[in-house]
């Protein structure tokens, strides 16, 4: 059986998933070198609603493009995590951002406060996508840190740069600080009861 | 043979229809943008300029073909792109560039319907609408992408048939594959072939519009450079007068046919995937394709023996391809993104006790791999 691996970034339109996927799939695919396809799915209204975006990797061409069962789900609010926890894999990774999801579903979550974090520290809410997307590389190993980073600097606008590498370091940091924290390992040893 | 490293891009299908129309000489664009295909408008807008082409946002669809009628006349490769609700309105002037014979490609990019439907959901219900949507016995050519690098392969295959019968071509795109984003690697220049348009070689005096030719496609004169020719929606003679003559009009309602008809051989574009020794064939095309294409890998780990067909031409319908696939499988499942559009195709081209089952699914959500193992299991 082929690699693949599957990645759903969910939340509501207007916080920068569809960008995100995109970053995450062109480091993965054009720099990193493997097989990728990024899809994305958001309702009629211009802002608001809800808004994902899926990132397919494998090591060989990819037939069915949209996310399957989940090996990584990010939700960055609290409906997108209600609606699709129930995707993940039994060994799936779940990361919330704890400014809005305060239910947890899974006892596993890694719970990061990406959208306070932005606010507090880069005085600018919108890099709380960034700062995600700087975690979720490092909590996965998806993509290797380098690639991502060449990926977010030529993805957004001219004279971002310093701001939006400096988030993504912070939500790698973050991530470090959180694994450390516990270790979600122990609890997906737990019997399959899928299989 | 030595091969260039080339380089590779993440595209969106929008995108790598831009790329394609480009590189296939594109250098007019006139539309009204739509969910899902407003990305090619966006893009063209930026990048024609650049190519000395011209983009112009028109008012509505209907006089979005219209002007791309009129650029095309003069020469210009020309193009628009829509969806279901544009399309609509798109008929009227897609008769008249059928039987004024005036090159175009129109890109739709699928999405639910009828009428506004569902702007962001993906949908497959367009299919007799390109097929049927104009008024008038016609033939039409519709090609069918499912990866990001075939939206740039086929765009360029639209531009090049549009451009050697003298026909209107429909790029069908579902919002699954125009919002997609794949590796692409763009071919040099060198490497894609293109066509253009066969111009007259006589002097204008001789120049006669619509004089018939073996291979059913008179020379076209670029309008303004001293070819006086009159260009109508009426039926027409050779010279592109108004006739009511029958000897007249029916070998130029024939002539319109053959010249499609003639080459069917070339425009059959398609995929056999594991279906020599299949029991069990699936028919299927665009996004769907790509779920059909799991399936058949999923169901020959299990042991049953799946193939698939994957359609990139839509019409004129693969006829041949069908029959090749029955010679062997007894059973042939259509999942589709409508009520039926293509499995009442594949069951009027068989002639054999062959079973045909359907997938309908019209909640605009893709058809799933598992959906389509599901009906393997039920059927088999």
């Amino acid at each position: 059986m082929a690699f693949r691996y599957d990645i759903r970034l969910s939340g509501s339109g207007g916080q920068g998933l569809i960008l995100i996927g995109i970053i995450l799939a062109e480091a993965i695919g054009i720099y990193d070198g493997k097989y990728v396809v990024q899809t994305q799915s958001y309702g009629p209204e211009a802002r608001g609603g809800s808004s994902k975006s899926e990132v397919v990797v494998s090591d060989t061409e990819i037939d069915y493009p949209k996310a399957m069962k989940l090996d990584c789900l990010l939700a960055m609010n609290q409906k997108s995590c209600d609606d699709y926890y129930m995707d993940l894999k039994p060994d799936g990774l779940l990361i919330v951002d704890s400014t809005f999801v305060t239910q947890i579903p899974l006892p596993k979550a890694y719970q990061i406060p990406f959208t306070h974090m932005a606010r507090t520290i880069f005085k600018r809410e919108m890099v709380a996508n960034i700062i995600a997307l700087g975690a979720l590389a490092k909590l996965t190993g998806i993509v290797s840190p380098k690639s991502l980073e060449l990926s977010v600097l030529s993805r957004v606008p001219k004279g971002t740069e310093k701001l939006n590498r400096d988030a993504l370091r912070a939500g790698i940091k973050a991530a470090e600080k959180a694994k450390k924290a516990f270790s979600p390992r122990i609890i997906s040893e737990r019997e399959d009861e899928d299989t | 043979m030595k091969k260039k490293k080339r380089k590779e891009l993440l595209l969106q299908g929008n995108e790598a229809i831009v790329e394609g129309a480009l590189k296939a000489g594109c250098r007019f664009f006139a539309g009204y943008p739509i969910t899902p295909a407003t990305e090619i408008s966006e893009i063209l807008s930026v990048k024609l300029p650049k190519v000395d082409g011209t983009f112009i946002q028109m008012e509505d669809e209907i006089a979005s073909l219209g002007a791309v009628i009129g650029a095309s006349l003069t020469g210009t490769k020309s193009m628009t792109a829509t969806s279901g609700p544009g399309f609509s309105l798109m008929q009227e002037n897609l008769g008249f560039a059928i039987i004024t014979e005036i090159p175009c490609v129109i890109v739709d990019a699928m999405r639910g319907g009828p009428s506004t439907g569902l702007p962001t959901s993906p949908s497959q219900s367009d299919v007799m609408q390109a097929r049927w949507g104009t008024h008038g016995d016609h033939p039409i050519i519709v090609l069918c992408p499912s990866t990001v690098s075939e939206c740039f392969t086929l765009t360029i295959k639209a531009f090049n048939f549009s451009e050697r019968f003298r026909n209107p071509v429909i790029l069908l795109v579902d919002e699954v594959v125009a919002h997609m984003r794949e590796k692409i690697a763009i071919p040099d220049d060198e490497e894609i072939e293109v066509f253009n348009r066969v111009k007259p070689t006589v002097p204008p005096e001789w120049y006669i519009p619509y004089q018939d030719t073996p291979r059913g496609v008179p020379p076209m004169a670029d309008f303004g450079e001293g070819y006086r020719y009159h260009v109508t929606g009426l039926t027409h003679d050779i010279r592109g007068f108004p006739t009511s003559r029958p000897d007249e009009i029916d070998p130029f309602i024939r002539r319109l046919f053959r010249k499609i008809s003639q080459n069917f051989g070339e425009m059959q574009i398609g995929e056999f995937f594991m279906t020599d020794d299949a029991d069990i064939s699936i028919v299927a095309y665009g996004c769907v394709a790509r779920s059909a294409k799991r399936a058949v890998i999923d169901a020959r780990e299990r042991g049953i023996k799946v193939g698939l067909l994957k359609l990139n031409t839509i019409w004129p319908f693969m006829r041949t391809a069908v029959e090749k696939l029955v010679a062997k499988s007894k059973i042939v499942i259509v999942p589709e993104m409508n009520m039926g559009q293509i499995s009442r195709e594949v069951k009027r081209v068989i002639k054999s006790d062959v079973k045909v089952f359907t997938i309908n699914k019209v909640d605009s959500t893709i058809i799933t791999p598992e959906e389509i193992w599901a009906r393997i299991k039920e059927v088999s």
